[in-house]
């Protein structure tokens, strides 16, 4: 057993164990910081197979930007010193029981199968370069339709998010669409005139 | 380096993918059931990786499957995160077993 390997079990173990932390934690933010452990396990574990765009991706993208939602999240609904009310036994104990049938289950599976690896014709390397000639590329296997699609999924989900969190005031009308130029000109207008644009907001809030 | 099988990294991934899955038939907590929901995604993507490193290695598709799953969990961490706000401030609860109406 040679030091790769000896490293691969660690990071796998440190996943797993972080894993069930998280899932098992009696504390909400305390889950949130053991997930947060997780994902970076989880980032090592690309940096030991070599992929190092994925492992930055994963660190930026989860670490810096998931974790951090959630646990803002956590600080705006809950009161994430209290304890969480602990699931019955009987739900505890049958998900226990589906969960590690299907481990079972699916692990024989793939045990059973045994994956060939491929012959060593070209040695496993991910350059940057290669990732993004071939994500913006329009020929036979570029991935230019995916990454275009996906964009217009990240604009969507930008604007829905907008539109879920606007606040509106108990007892009145959800703010439509319709109605945001007339705001935005309010509010730039707050730059000239300060008090008439108060003043609007005031009628706004009365009426 | 592939001194380690596959089956030894499909292993972990499988393990984290159920430990997730033991956290969404547990909790009744809407920003639990989402950390659990990001473990499974983060255990496909695992899965993803692996297979383009010892099955296909002149390739890079799974390269370019795991960056579009991760781009669409953040965006549906997201937009989770926005509707349990907005939930929160109609029910002041984000309990799964409190939310019994659709329409507040």
């Amino acid at each position: 057993m040679n030091a790769s390997q000896i490293i691969f079990y660690l990071i796998s173990a440190f996943v797993l164990g972080t894993g069930i932390l998280a899932v098992t934690g009696k504390k909400i933010f305390r889950s949130a910081i053991w997930l947060l452990f997780s994902l970076v396990g989880i980032a090592a574990l690309y940096f030991w197979m070599q992929v190092e765009f994925i492992a930055a991706v994963q660190i930026i993208v989860y670490v810096g930007g998931v974790v951090v939602l959630i646990i803002f999240s956590i600080f705006l609904t809950q009161r994430s010193g209290t304890e969480m009310p602990k699931p019955p036994l009987k739900r505890t104990l049958f998900s226990l029981l589906a969960v590690l049938f299907g481990f079972a289950f699916s692990y024989r599976i793939i045990y059973e199968y045994g994956f060939t690896p491929a012959v060593a014709s070209k040695t496993f390397s991910v350059p940057v370069n290669a990732i993004g000639e071939q994500m913006l590329s329009t020929t036979e296997y570029g991935f230019v339709l995916p990454f275009e699609v996906v964009s217009m999924l990240l604009l969507a989900a930008m604007i829905g998010c907008i539109v879920i969190a606007l606040k509106t005031a108990p007892g009145k009308k959800p703010v439509h669409i319709d109605k945001l130029p007339k705001d935005l000109a309010g509010a730039i207008n707050v730059v000239n005139e300060p008090d008439r644009s108060s003043e609007k907001v005031m009628e706004e809030k009365t009426t | 380096m592939n001194t380690v099988p596959l089956t030894h990294i499909l292993f972990v991934s499988t393990a984290l993918f159920f430990v997730g899955m033991y956290g969404l038939f547990t909790r009744r907590n809407l920003i639990t059931m989402l950390m659990s929901i990001e473990l499974m995604l983060n255990s496909v993507n695992i899965n993803f990786v692996a297979f383009n490193k010892y099955l296909y290695p002149d390739k890079l598709n799974g390269i370019f499957f795991t960056l579009f799953i991760i781009t669409i969990a953040a965006a549906e961490a997201a937009v989770a995160i926005a509707i349990i706000i907005n939930l929160y401030r109609n029910h002041r609860s984000i309990d799964v077993e409190d939310t019994k109406d659709l329409k507040f």
